[in-house]
């Protein structure tokens, strides 16, 4: 779908013409991100970090493709076949080390893809299923990211998946036997090493085809925008072939330098020095963690020391933490406001800052050691975090007086045009 | 094609030829297709060769009252603890109702060979290996181990006192083939 007054698909050569008829690639990717798809003519910045993702998500895959030629999924082998692409490869230490990176800024970029949902939300009607595929993108990008941290069977690899196929012994009865069938043994070991590698092969390709499905149910009412307006005629948008390949290509940019000097100047800020200790089934790391990127739910996790009514705490803690991210898929209908934008939702807005930085305090504690201070911060931190979206945001969308709206994109386009304008010449 | 009087054959009863044929053919494929995911679903549990490392023989005689040694079982770390009668005491001391998990000490050794304590070092929350079984090492709150991983500390017969794991070390079967020699498995 499109709105009715994008340009139409008219091919003149008569080859694009013969595969028109028999194939009508061009014509598709004409209508999504050529000339044929309108966009809001006032997306700011942050609506780059799709495409971001998108560029990130290649780089694994072609990296990915590329370090599965050398390495070796086998317990005895697998530590030194790593050590052998940092060694001996040609180009393999770049290769490694920007595949390593690369999920770093994957994540980053998805962090900010979804914190730009939430400010703006795009998660509302008629974008629900936008965002439902999204957090599907998420849950998938979480599994692939652990399975590949497993692969070099450091330390940190082995204890990862020690302690998250534990998740899944805290569920009563089966959780026990569900633990030694994922693992194909009693600790992780080889047959572990070697169905996480094939997953880890898998599952990126699983995202790519849901990150079609997400485009496809984005194109269907079109992007959102800053104002949260929906688009009302032809001069609220600008085609997305040459104006968002322009500014998308330019944010690619930025995206490109800030990861290549991670991977130059960088490479092993991010990660953790005990994974360049073989795997050793009998010593546990004084101090384990996950990558950064789990940090907020590790600590959530955490945050459950004590038995509660009838559930012991192991299980408030697995529940808490994956109740974390399926709260996520309820947000379109926890939030029942019809004005999507932050910048007209004064009260929201105040709320979505204690969110951030209220995340970013779970992320400091899950880094810290199981003590004092840090276990009664990672409780306050979890209790906000649920009563945010349970309590805090049903009400504030009841109770809200939202500021006064533009009529159009356009309107609202011209009125900082205007603002501007006029304090351009006060300061002349 | 079959005329409507062909198909509406044996209606009396309800049901037409060609339900029966669609209920039957979905039903076949329904359990077709069940009998071939099971053995694709199966083939993760562990193999034979994994489950075939189940028995592991331990020399004890070497460890000194106060001690503990670390050694492994289907790849999984064992602690073998000879306990002191301080720490026999201690863990007596304790009333049942105080405990997560609640056992005595009596349940966790053999009969007349309370002293040694046989336990997996595997954290019952997630699964670490907790420390206090070599020398020096923290040994928690209760004077028996403490997981570094989420703050476990489990006393002197190891079982769970405070932190979020919800059951005692566990111990694995295991026989005295004499006073020096046990098989775990």
């Amino acid at each position: 779908m499109s709105f009715p007054w994008a340009k139409p698909y008219e091919p003149t050569h008569p080859l694009m013409k013969w595969m028109d008829e028999k194939l009508p690639i061009p014509r598709l990717v004409y209508n999504a991100t050529g000339p044929g798809y309108p966009v809001p003519r006032n997306l700011n910045y942050f609506w780059n970090f799709g495409v971001l993702a998108g560029a990130a998500l290649m780089i694994q895959i072609i990296t990915g493709i590329v370090l599965a030629m050398h390495y070796a999924a086998n317990a005895s082998v697998a530590f030194n076949s790593v050590e052998h692409i940092m060694r001996d490869v040609n180009a393999g230490w770049f290769i490694r080390y920007a595949h390593m990176n690369g999920a770093s800024m994957f994540f980053i970029v998805v962090y900010l893809h979804i914190f730009r949902g939430l400010y703006y939300g795009s998660y509302k009607a008629p974008r629900e299923m936008v965002w439902l595929l999204g957090v599907v993108i998420f849950l998938l990008m979480m599994a692939t990211a652990f399975m590949g941290y497993v692969l070099p069977w450091g330390q940190m690899s082995f204890w990862g998946a020690q302690v998250i196929t534990g998740f899944f012994s805290a569920i009563p009865i089966v959780g026990e036997p569900v633990r030694e069938w994922l693992l194909g043994g009693f600790v992780p070991d080889n047959a572990t090493l070697n169905r996480f590698f094939s997953l880890h092969y898998l599952l990126p390709f699983v995202i790519l085809g849901v990150i079609i499905l997400h485009i496809w149910a984005l194109h269907i009412p079109g992007s959102s925008n800053p104002t949260g307006i929906e688009v009302k005629d032809e001069q609220d948008t600008v085609p997305f072939h040459p104006y968002y390949t322009a500014k998308d290509g330019f944010g690619v940019g930025v995206f490109l330098l800030i990861f290549v000097a991670l991977t130059f100047f960088s490479p092993n800020t991010l990660g953790h020095a005990d994974n360049y200790i073989p795997a050793n089934s009998l010593s546990t790391p004084a101090h384990i963690v996950p990558e950064w990127y789990f940090l907020p739910f590790y600590a959530i996790l955490k945050a459950f020391t004590f038995n509660f009514l009838w559930i012991d705490a192991k299980l408030w803690g697995v529940i808490a933490m994956f109740a974390s991210i399926a709260l996520l898929f309820f947000l379109p209908w926890l939030d029942s406001s019809p004005i999507k934008s932050s910048n007209y939702r004064p009260l929201y807005r105040i709320f979505f800052w204690i969110l951030v930085a209220d995340v970013l305090l779970l992320g400091w504690c899950g880094m810290q050691p199981a003590e004092q201070p840090w276990v009664i911060l990672s409780q306050l931190g979890a209790i906000y975090y649920f009563a945010h979206f349970l309590v805090i945001l049903p009400i504030v969308s009841r109770i809200e007086r939202p500021l006064p709206m533009p009529n159009s994109i356009t309107e609202a386009v011209l009125a900082k045009h205007a603002t501007d304008v006029k304090s351009a010449s006060a300061t002349a | 094609m079959a005329s409507e009087s062909e198909l509406n054959a044996g209606i009396e009863d309800g049901v037409r030829r060609r339900d029966f044929i669609n209920i039957a053919a979905v039903s076949f494929a329904g359990v077709g297709s069940v009998a071939v995911v099971l053995p694709l679903l199966n083939q993760m549990n562990p193999s034979a060769d994994v489950l075939a490392l189940s028995t592991t023989e331990i020399d004890i005689s070497a460890i000194q009252p106060g001690q503990a040694i670390k050694t492994s079982w289907r790849k999984q770390p064992v602690f073998v603890r000879n306990l002191v009668a301080k720490e026999i005491a201690e863990a007596k001391a304790v009333p049942l109702g105080d405990l997560r998990d609640p056992e005595t000490i009596d349940q966790r050794t053999k009969p007349g060979k309370e002293n040694w304590l046989i336990t997996l070092g595997v954290c019952t929350h997630l699964g670490c290996v907790p420390l206090g079984a070599a020398e020096g090492e923290n040994k928690g709150d209760f004077g028996g181990y403490f997981c570094p991983c989420h703050g476990s500390h489990y006393d002197t017969a190891a079982r769970i006192r405070k932190g979020p794991a919800p059951k005692n070390l566990v111990v694995p079967p295991y026989e005295f083939n004499s006073d020096t020699v046990v098989t775990i498995g």
